[in-house]
C-alpha cells in the first residue's frame, strides 16, 4: 500500500448527504472478476447527468472528495472504496462516515478524514467560487488547507499510523515475516506439499452428452 | 486440564500470539482455491506487487461454474467462462498448481484434497468456500474464508483468527440399517438448529462416528456449517490412516511412521472439557428428510409435514408457515406421499464413490419412476473414472439416470444444472434454501439411499419402502448400505475408461 503523508489535489464539492455505497457503485458492477477498473462505475447513476460535479471540466481530475455527512452508508461492499481509488481519489472529507466504509477505506489506503460540518461548508464555498482549487490534506498535522481555509480533521491514531507507514492487513502480517519464516523452519517433514505435483496416471475424461428426457413435473 | 482435539491443532499452528486480546496468527498448511472467490484476491496481490508465499501449499481446481455436459466445448455462459479463464491465468502467473476441466484430478475442491492425500490429520486447511469443514473428517481444522482472507493467505500463508468455543457431539450406539451419516447430520442440525453451532468447532464422537468410513465422516463434517459452526472435526484413527496410505501425497517410508505416530496423539484428552455437549442415540434414527427451506427443518421420513398451528414458538411457527408455502406443501401430508420431479445425486456432501456404489446397488436391474429425472454427478473426475471402472455408469444409464461430468452442479445451480420454478427435487446436497438450486426450485435434502429409493418410487421413500412394494428388494442387503465402510476408493486401481 502506498504511504500517505500529505496529498495535494483538486477538490470536488459533493453537496449531498447520505451517499450510500449503492450510489457510490451499483450492485450490477459486483460481478466483475477484477479489483481495478471500477472508475467508470463510480457514481454511475449520477454520471449520466451533465451537471454532475465530476462531469464539469474543472473537477474532472479531482482527487479530494468533499462530501456531505454520513458518507458510505449501506452495503459493506469493498468495491465502493476500489471505485473511489480507481477514479483517482486519495481522500474523502466528510462530517460523518459509516463505520464499515471507514474501515474498508483504511485497509485500502483511502483517507477518510472527518471534519466539522462548518469547515466542510467553508471548503465547499471556496471550491465552488473557484473551481479547480487544490486541497492539501496533511495527515502528519491532521489539517486540511483549501484557499484561505485551514481546518483540523480527525482520524484515529491506528489508521493514521497504518496509512503513514503504508501498511494494510497483509502488510502488518508481513511485518512478522521473521516469525512466519521461523515457524516454517520447524514444520515436520511429513507435512504434504502440492508441488511437485503427484497424482495417478492421467486418463482421458470423456465428456458427458445431453440426453433428451421429456420432463413433465408432477408436483405443480 | 487436558485439551480438546481442536485446541491441540490450533496450538500447533500459532505463529504468534496476539497482544492484548488481538487474534492469534495461525499458520495455514493447505489452501484450496477455486474460480469464484479467488479472482479479486489474485488481483489484490498483483496491485500490491506481492507473490504467493507458498505455491507449494496451494492448489486450485474448477468446480462451481463448470458444466457437467459437453465439457470439451467452450463454456456457453459468459460469466462462468470468464471466471474459469481468470483462474487459469492467475494460476499460471503465480505458479499455482491447477486441475482444470477435462483433467482427471478436476472436481469439487473438497473431494480433490482428500483423494490426492493432501488433506491429512492435524492440518489447518482453508478455502474460500463454507463447505471447507469437510476436511475436518481427517482431524484437520478446516474452515471457509472470504476473498480478502484468501488474499491474506496467498500472501502470508497465515491468518489472524479469533478464538472459538468447543462443542462435543456424541453419537452413541449403532445406526439402524438403511440409515447413513447424512441422516446423523440432518438429525443433529434439526436438534441444535441452524445457529446452534455458532462460534463453536464441533467434534463428532462416539461409537456410531467411529464406525463410519472416511466418505461418511466427510458427509457429516461437510454440513457442520449448516449448524452455523466454524468447523467440524473427527479424531483420526485406523480408518483415517487406511484411507490415506498410498495416496499420491500421503507421507512415505519414515515420514509415514512419524506422521502416524503424531496423528495418534490427535484426540481429545480424557480430562478435557468442552464448552458444550450434545448427545444423540444413533439407534433411534431413521432416514431424515427436510420439508422446509433451511437444513434444520428436517424430520424422520415416517413423519408428516408439520402443522404450523401446533408449533408453540411464534418465530418457528411463522418460519414454518413461510417454508411450507414456498415448498408448495399441505400441512399434515405424510412426507412419503410427496412426489418429486428430480433426484439429484452428487455434491461435496454426497458425490463420492461410496455414495455412488450404494445408489448403484439400489438401482441395479431396475428403472426409474416415470416423470422423474435423475442426475448423477460425481464429485470429481477421478470418482467418475473409478465408477466407470466398476461399471456403475452402465447401471445408472440402464436405470434411466443421466451420468454427468464432475462439479458442484445442481447443488447451487451456478452452471446450467438448475431446477425450474416450482420444480421439486430430492437432493443429496447440503442446502435447501429458497432458490438455491434454481429460482423457485424446491429442495428436499436426503441421503443417497433415500434419493435412490425416491427415484424408483417417485415419492420420498426409504430403502425399507422398496422391499414393502417389491419382494425382489428383500434380497437387497441393506446392512451393507448403511454407510459402513464399503471398499474405499483405491487410488492404485488402474483406471479402465
Amino acid at each position: 500500500m502506498e504511504k500517505f503523508t500529505t496529498h495535494t489535489g483538486v477538490g470536488v464539492p459533493l453537496r449531498r448527504s447520505n451517499v450510500d455505497t449503492d450510489q457510490i457503485i451499483p450492485a450490477v458492477y459486483l460481478k466483475r472478476v477484477t479489483r481495478t477498473g471500477f472508475e467508470d462505475a463510480l457514481f454511475a447513476a449520477w454520471r449520466g447527468d451533465p451537471d454532475f460535479v465530476l462531469n464539469q471540466d474543472a473537477y474532472r481530475s479531482g482527487s479530494v472528495l468533499v462530501a456531505g455527512p454520513d458518507f458510505g452508508t449501506g452495503s459493506s461492499r469493498e468495491h465502493a472504496v476500489w471505485a473511489l481509488k480507481d477514479y483517482g481519489f486519495r481522500a474523502v472529507l466528510s462530517a460523518r462516515f459509516a463505520d464499515i466504509f471507514r474501515g474498508n477505506s483504511g485497509k485500502q489506503g483511502l483517507l477518510a478524514a472527518q471534519l466539522a460540518q462548518e469547515d466542510i461548508e467553508l471548503i465547499w464555498k471556496v471550491l465552488e467560487s473557484a473551481p479547480g482549487t487544490e486541497v492539501t490534506v496533511d495527515l502528519e498535522s491532521r489539517t486540511v488547507t483549501c484557499g484561505d481555509v485551514v481546518a483540523p480533521f480527525q482520524v484515529d491514531d491506528y489508521t493514521r499510523w497504518r496509512l503513514m507507514e503504508g501498511l494494510d492487513d497483509i502488510g502488518l502480517t508481513l511485518g512478522h515475516e521473521e516469525d512466519i519464516a521461523e515457524f516454517e523452519r520447524s514444520r515436520p517433514s511429513y507435512k504434504p506439499t502440492t508441488l511437485p505435483a503427484k497424482h495417478l496416471p492421467t486418463v482421458e475424461v470423456r465428456a458427458a452428452r445431453p440426453i433428451a428426457l421429456p420432463i413433465q413435473p408432477v408436483s405443480r | 486440564m487436558g485439551k480438546t482435539l481442536a485446541e491441540k491443532v490450533w496450538a500447533e499452528h500459532v505463529v504468534r500470539h496476539g497482544d492484548d486480546g488481538a487474534p492469534d496468527l495461525l499458520y495455514i498448511d493447505l489452501h484450496l482455491v477455486h474460480e469464484v472467490t479467488s479472482p479479486q484476491a489474485f488481483e489484490g496481490l498483483r496491485l500490491a506487487g506481492r507473490t504467493v508465499r507458498r505455491p507449494d501449499l496451494t492448489i486450485a481446481t474448477e468446480d462451481h461454474n463448470t458444466p457437467t455436459l459437453d465439457i470439451d466445448l467452450p463454456i456457453a455462459d459468459v460469466t462462468s467462462r470468464t471466471q474459469i479463464e481468470t483462474l487459469r491465468r492467475n494460476a499460471a502467473e503465480f505458479g499455482v498448481r491447477i486441475h482444470s476441466l477435462g483433467d482427471a484430478d478436476q472436481g469439487i475442491v473438497h473431494q480433490v484434497g482428500p483423494q490426492l492425500g493432501l488433506t491429512q490429520p492435524g492440518m489447518t486447511v482453508v478455502c474460500g468456500d463454507s463447505h471447507t469443514s469437510t476436511h475436518g473428517a481427517f482431524g484437520a481444522l478446516a474452515f471457509g474464508i472470504g476473498t480478502s482472507e484468501v488474499e491474506h493467505v496467498l500472501a502470508t500463508q497465515t491468518l489472524p483468527l479469533a478464538p472459538f468455543k468447543t462443542m462435543a457431539i456424541n453419537v452413541e450406539g449403532q445406526l439402524p440399517p438403511g440409515t447413513t451419516s447424512k441422516d446423523i447430520i440432518l438429525a443433529i442440525i434439526a436438534k441444535i438448529g441452524t445457529g446452534g453451532g455458532q462460534g463453536y468447532v464441533l467434534e463428532y464422537r462416539g461409537e456410531a462416528i467411529r464406525a463410519l468410513s472416511m466418505e461418511a465422516r466427510m458427509t457429516i463434517c461437510n454440513m457442520s456449517i449448516e449448524a452455523g459452526a466454524r468447523a467440524g472435526m473427527i479424531a483420526p484413527d485406523e480408518t483415517t490412516f487406511a484411507y490415506l496410505k498410498g495416496r499420491p501425497h500421503a507421507p512415505e517410508g519414515a515420514d509415514w511412521d512419524a506422521a502416524v505416530e503424531h496423528w495418534r496423539t490427535l484426540r481429545t484428552d480424557d480430562d478435557a472439557v468442552f464448552d458444550a455437549e450434545v448427545t444423540l442415540r444413533a439407534s433411534d434414527l431413521e432416514p431424515f428428510v427436510t420439508w422446509g427451506t433451511n437444513p434444520g427443518q428436517g424430520l424422520p421420513i415416517s413423519a408428516s409435514v408439520p402443522v404450523p398451528e401446533e408449533i408453540a414458538d411464534e418465530n418457528e411457527r411463522v418460519a414454518a408457515e413461510r417454508a411450507i408455502e414456498y415448498m408448495g406443501l399441505v400441512p399434515g401430508t405424510p412426507l412419503k406421499e410427496i412426489p418429486v420431479d428430480t433426484v439429484f445425486i452428487g455434491s461435496c456432501t454426497n458425490g463420492r464413490i461410496e455414495d455412488l456404489r450404494s445408489v448403484a446397488k439400489v438401482f441395479q436391474g431396475r428403472r426409474k419412476a416415470d416423470n422423474v429425472r435423475v442426475l448423477v454427478v460425481p464429485a470429481s473426475a477421478r470418482v467418475r473414472l473409478q465408477a466407470e471402472a466398476e461399471g456403475l455408469d452402465r447401471i445408472f444409464l440402464e436405470f434411466g439416470a443421466e451420468w454427468r461430468n464432475a462439479g458442484c452442479s445442481m447443488c447451487l445451480g451456478m452452471n446450467p444444472d438448475q431446477l425450474a420454478p416450482g420444480e421439486r427435487a430430492a437432493s443429496t446436497s447440503n442446502r435447501n434454501f429458497e432458490g438455491r438450486q434454481g429460482k423457485g426450485g424446491r429442495t428436499h435434502l436426503v441421503s443417497p439411499l433415500v434419493a435412490a429409493a425416491t427415484a424408483i418410487r417417485g415419492t420420498l421413500s426409504s430403502v425399507a419402502d422398496l422391499a414393502a412394494d417389491d419382494p425382489s428388494f428383500a434380497d437387497l442387503d441393506v446392512a451393507e448400505l448403511d454407510g459402513s465402510p464399503l471398499v474405499p476408493l483405491d487410488p492404485r486401481v488402474p483406471m479402465q475408461v
